[in-house]
């Protein structure tokens, strides 16, 4: 187990090392002068010097590569061109609404997957299994921003139960910053709700069909039984992936969401970013987001490595 | 052999939309460049089966050139993921257990760390928005799926006795892969390949839906979507048309893999049915 950990932490290292290398040389590398792109194409040379200077774009591409990187390291993520606060700051005030927006729509993907792709799989080829099916199939083909829409259109203009978008902040009180919420963390998790159903059943049909359910139903139990004490269990392993993979997708991925919504959250953030051509804030904000994503995969390694020994030695 | 029924629903589907994209190139009921503000935002019509948006442009005419867009755009992603995934897939496979296949499968593994969104935004960003840079920004992220998928395949067919013997009858790893394992392969591509597809619709029309797919004046579903947002109040239907659109091609595409692969692949039959 320790080696496990020890293998794949070496290889956590690297990985952070390749995405921060690869994000810097297209954030500030191929767009040539980055001074330049951020103040686009009217600017005179003398702003452009200055802002070069303000960058720190003077050292050679090593040295300003290494100085980004101890800086993350370190907390200081620079100062943003167009705010003008410390990117840090920014970040933090934004995951204040991308973080209970992602946990919001990941609790309730898992709360409507886990019971329906259960009852698809205890009643697979019956007309209850092709329902779910079909609903899971639709589930996944719509697009998560345009359901946002029909949501907006049905709960916001028709029946005014939610506000079309906007977010009242924590200040305002625990129910009103979750009911600003409600509407685009349903829209971010019915499709992986959807995906995450048909994984479960698959997950659990294929486990249904093993020797030692078999040998419990041969045991007395009744079909539920076993799937709620041997088969379950088992099917959890291909969920817990999934489930790793969701999360960092919706923090990554409200960024369309968080637009319909208008929610300051960290994909707005760097939405904007681009669009006001600040390369500070897209370079930190992107390399904490793949860090993230980085870090939660390796968590469900671990995890996996924990709950199941035979993985362990493929590494 | 039965042909699966979703492989018709979802064939007849897709075909709808491919038909649509393909009589957009010769002849669409109006021109879609031609504003006429003097027909804005009309309800359906015999002139206008969908009616208008708010420039006056007809929806239809629209919807058919946004197929072409579309579809055009992802089919060449995939056409991309394919191109470099597959030979990576190969040469990992053939590698097994190697320098090279270590190195390819740690590449794949990190490209997948990579928020597949925040990249396709940043690519157009930097690049520029236009519909090649959404073509390539969808493309790479296609690359490790059928890199994954071909040495996941492949490496189960190195161990069968044919290829065996194709190795005592001498021929090398690379001749070996491209004769004997890349056919064997196409099946499992096929499937992938129709996967891909309905998720580069989904990924272009968000990339169009934010201003950073094809640019204006060419028409693109998820552009369609984004100025109906503002007109959601009053011309609802304008939001929904387009959005309908996407889901019935991705729908058409998902349930055409689903049928293709319990075709190609009847171990699956069981676990799916």
């Amino acid at each position: 187990m320790l080696r496990h950990a020890l293998s794949r932490l070496i290889s956590l290292g690297l990985s952070l090392a390749v995405a921060s290398l690869v994000i810097f040389l297209v954030i500030e590398v191929i767009p040539g002068d980055p001074a330049a792109y951020m103040l686009g194409m009217n600017a005179s040379p003398d702003t452009v010097a200055a802002l070069r200077r303000e960058l720190g774009l003077e050292g050679s591409l090593a040295e300003r590569y290494l100085g980004w990187v101890a800086g993350m390291l370190t907390g200081d993520f620079g100062t943003s061109y167009t705010y003008r606060v410390p990117v840090a700051q920014l970040v933090a005030d934004r995951l204040e609404v991308s973080l209970p927006l992602a946990l919001y729509a990941l609790a309730l993907s898992t709360a409507i997957a886990l019971p329906v792709g259960i009852l698809a799989a205890a009643r697979r080829g019956r007309a209850t299994d092709y329902g779910i099916i079909g609903a899971t199939q639709l589930g996944i083909a719509v697009p998560n921003f345009w359901f946002a829409m029909l949501l907006v259109l049905v709960f916001a203009v028709q029946l005014r139960w939610f506000n079309a978008g906007g977010f009242p902040g924590w200040e305002a009180g625990l129910g009103a910053g979750l009911k600003a919420l409600t509407l685009p963390a349903v829209a971010l998790a019915l499709p992986q709700a959807s995906i995450l159903a048909r994984v479960l059943r698959s997950a659990l049909i294929e486990t249904l069909g093993q020797d030692y359910i078999r040998t419990a139903r041969a045991r007395g139990l009744t079909e539920g039984q076993a799937l709620r004490r041997h088969a379950l269990r088992n099917a959890l392993i291909p969920v817990l992936t999934i489930l790793g993979l969701q999360f960092s997708f919706l923090l990554a991925g409200a960024i369309i969401i968080e637009n319909v919504f208008f929610l300051p959250g960290l994909g707005r953030l760097i939405f904007q970013g681009i669009t006001q051509r600040d390369l500070i804030v897209v370079e930190s904000v992107t390399m904490l987001l793949v860090a993230a994503v980085i870090l939660v995969t390796f968590l469900v390694d671990l995890a996996y490595a924990w709950a199941d020994p035979r993985l362990r030695r493929r590494a | 052999m039965r042909v699966p029924v979703q492989l018709v629903a979802g064939g007849a589907l897709a075909g709808v939309f491919l038909a649509l994209a393909l009589v957009s190139l010769v002849w669409t009921p109006h021109d879609v460049a031609a504003l006429s503000i003097a027909d804005k935002l009309r309800p359906a019509s015999a002139a206008h089966p969908l009616g208008t948006d708010h420039f006056g442009r007809d929806i239809l005419s629209m919807i058919m050139v946004g197929a072409r867009t579309s579809l055009a755009v992802a089919l060449l992603a995939v056409g991309i993921g394919m191109a470099a995934g597959v030979p990576l897939g190969l040469i990992a496979a053939a590698n097994r257990g190697g320098l090279i296949d270590e190195l390819v499968m740690r590449a794949n593994d990190l490209v997948f760390a990579f928020p597949s969104l925040v990249i396709a935004i940043l690519i157009t960003a930097v690049f520029g928005p236009s519909a090649v840079n959404a073509i390539l920004a969808i493309g790479i992220f296609n690359i490790p799926v059928f890199a994954r998928v071909t040495r996941g395949g492949a490496l189960s067919l190195w161990t069968l006795d044919y290829i065996l013997a194709a190795r005592v009858a001498g021929k090398g790893a690379a001749r070996i892969s491209i004769e004997h394992i890349l056919p064997n392969l196409l099946n499992l591509l096929i499937v992938q390949g129709t996967i891909q597809f309905s998720l580069g619709i989904l990924a272009e029309a968000a990339l169009s839906y934010v201003g950073l797919g094809a640019q204006p004046p060419t028409p693109s579903w998820g552009r369609m979507l984004a100025e109906a947002q503002t007109l959601i109040y009053t011309d609802p239907a304008l939001a929904i048309i387009p959005g309908l659109a996407i889901v019935l091609t991705v729908l058409g595409l998902n349930l055409m893999g689903d049928g293709l692969r319990d075709l190609l692949d009847p171990r699956l039959r069981r676990i799916r049915a």
